[in-house]
């Protein structure tokens, strides 16, 4: 990847970050740590890996993606308004009466959003599901799916992965936010799950493990998971939970936090200044 | 509609009409998908699934995750029929079928053989007494107990096609003869299968026989009972239940379940909102299920013929 589109990813990533917390803070508090993390993906995968078409949303040979953290859904509203699926002025009515954009991501509600997520486990399944379904349908196009670390606590989560290298399922690509906190803490102490990249190993994914706060390399590693082959494609994204926004980052109780008026200008204007100078750098 | 009810049973077993009908429907239509939990050769699609991997999916003991598949291959335009037997098919995956199905608006067929005292020598692990209740609670879904195999093939087959969530819940072995072959039945349409004036039963999947041999001892005293095959629990046929209980002015309900949250109480709702008349439940007392054939446990749960006749004269009593 050239500096140029290098840098063009880096915007993106600020942008849907700004979007997301817009979103946040228009009902003054949200899931900022999950959406956070995962905006570096959700810029390399609809800025580049992933084959969409904002006008027809429903295209039947587009690539898919399923949050099944479904509650990092203001992240993914964020990538949604930034790739131009809906208006920017949507944001704000997250989780208001009668909004398409509801906490957890629903499939029959917004418009790019693939499958409807929540009760963490099973958007796992649900890809599996979906992956399989374009295989026998014959359909050139591959499903990406966001799991948490923590939701790697469901039990479901290991049936969806065995069921995946069962089944051959390489147009399937599991991005896992190795973000290291869930709801009640650090999921090491919580549930330790062990090494994420040796488990996916031995479920039969191929596996890499990478910094997915770092738009190049998570580039680079989705590169690889082009190549079809018998495997399904897992990459643990070694992220920072509330990535990008420093003050967030360093708050160790980051998985719902109050976004207030002068936090938003503070966070929103240190990105913006992120991406002037990345806009130079290009 | 005719009826051709004469006490006798079924010579095919509803085994070995899954067996021949999964295969037929996958056949006849190409969006039409099976998923099973290693439970096929208990319903005798093993043979043909494993020679049809794309149109047989074993998804292994993960139900949870054959749900969410199921689901998702809903989403990709397919027409997904998932097996295995009652208790897994809705209490061990009420979550996924809730929300991964319904909610998210992914239309499945879920079928849950074995129901209540069909599960018979598996025993009380396997014997679902509740699986009626648990999915009357999902918004839109649809709750099939057929009475013969006739009905059974219909159902399983309009399935496919329905929207939400349905849920067809079956023993594998016998069912009476008590359509004519070829019948089509309709979602929320009940059927009466015999007129009376005394007494509304209405009784689901195996309790149908029961309340017709009930019917026959009944007449020898002189009541005339009138039997009603729900056809869906949910949705309840309010219209043929309201009129035949106008002119009988009692009901009973007989059903192979746990006595909270099935048949009864989806027929007691339509009462009490529109024709209070006494009633009355034949049904497994609040209890948990154990091993034993279906004969014996018909009888220790008292889901028979006598206690639909006992049950009624009781009920008449009250009139």
């Amino acid at each position: 990847m050239d500096k140029k589109e290098a840098a063009a990813l880096k915007i993106k990533a600020a942008e849907i970050r700004i979007a997301a917390l817009t979103a946040i803070h228009s009902l003054g508090s949200g899931h900022v740590g999950g959406s956070l993390s995962i905006c570096d993906a959700l810029a390399v995968l609809f800025g580049r890996e992933m084959k969409t078409d904002p006008k027809n949303p429903k295209w039947p040979e587009r690539d898919k993606l399923v949050t099944s953290k479904g509650h990092a859904g203001p992240g993914v509203y964020g990538a949604l308004a930034v790739q131009g699926y809906f208006s920017y002025e949507e944001l704000t009515t997250l989780n208001k009466p009668g909004t398409h954009l509801p906490s957890h991501t629903d499939r029959n509600l917004t418009p790019g959003v693939d499958m409807t997520t929540g009760s963490l486990g099973q958007g796992t399944s649900l890809a599996c599901g979906m992956a399989l379904g374009d295989r026998l349908k014959g359909r050139d196009c591959r499903t990406f799916l966001i799991v948490g670390d923590g939701e790697c606590d469901e039990g479901q989560v290991w049936e969806a992965f065995a069921f995946a290298s069962a089944k051959k399922l390489s147009n399937l690509v599991v991005l896992l936010d190795w973000n290291k906190k869930q709801l009640d803490g650090r999921v090491d102490e919580i549930l330790p799950m062990g090494d994420y990249a040796a488990k996916l190993n031995a479920f039969g994914f191929d596996t890499q493990v990478v910094n997915g706060n770092d738009v190049e390399e998570l580039a680079a590693a989705l590169e690889k998971t082009r190549e079809g082959g018998d495997k399904p494609y897992a990459i643990v994204m070694d992220n920072v939970k509330g990535a990008g926004v420093k003050e967030v980052e360093e708050t160790e109780m980051n998985h719902s936090i109050p976004v207030s008026d002068d936090q938003f200008e503070r966070w929103t204007a240190g990105l913006k200044a992120e991406i002037a100078k990345w806009e130079e750098e290009a | 509609m005719k009826i051709i009810y004469d006490g006798s049973m079924d010579p095919t077993q509803a085994k070995s009409l899954l067996g021949s009908l999964i295969p037929r429907l996958a056949a006849e239509d190409p969006d039409f998908i099976y998923l099973d939990a290693d439970l096929m050769s208990c319903i005798g699609t093993l043979k043909w699934g494993k020679a049809n991997p794309d149109r047989a999916v074993e998804c292994g003991i993960a139900e949870a995750n054959m749900v969410g598949v199921a689901c998702g291959l809903a989403a990709s335009g397919f027409k997904p029929l998932l097996h295995t037997f009652g208790p897994f098919a809705s209490r061990r995956v009420f979550d996924q079928v809730f929300l991964s199905g319904a909610y998210a608006k992914n239309d499945i067929t879920v079928l849950g053989t074995d129901p209540g005292v069909t599960a018979a020598l598996n025993g009380g692990t396997h014997m679902p007494f509740e699986d009626v209740a648990l999915y009357r609670t999902i918004p839109t879904a649809i709750i099939f107990d057929p009475t013969d195999m006739v009905q059974l093939e219909d159902v399983l087959r309009q399935s496919k096609d329905l929207p939400g969530v349905k849920y067809i819940r079956v023993g594998r072995k016998d069912l009476a003869k008590v359509y004519e072959p070829g019948t089509h039945f309709t979602v929320g349409k009940a059927v009466v299968v015999r007129e009376g004036k005394d007494c509304t039963v209405v009784a689901s999947g195996i309790m149908l026989h029961e309340a017709m041999k009930a019917a026959k001892m009944l007449a020898e005293e002189g009541i005339e009972i009138e039997v009603i095959d729900p056809v869906t629990i949910k949705p309840i046929d309010k219209k043929t239940v309201i009129a035949s209980v106008k002119k009988t002015g009692c009901l009973v309900a007989a059903e192979n379940h746990n006595k909270n949250g099935g048949l009864y109480d989806a027929l007691l709702e339509v009462l009490a909102e529109n024709c209070p008349v006494p009633a009355g439940q034949v049904a497994v007392e609040d209890e948990f299920g154990e091993v034993g054939p279906q004969s014996y446990l018909q009888k220790r749960f008292g889901l028979t013929a006598e206690h639909i006749a006992e049950k009624v004269k009781a009920v008449a009593a009250r009139k």
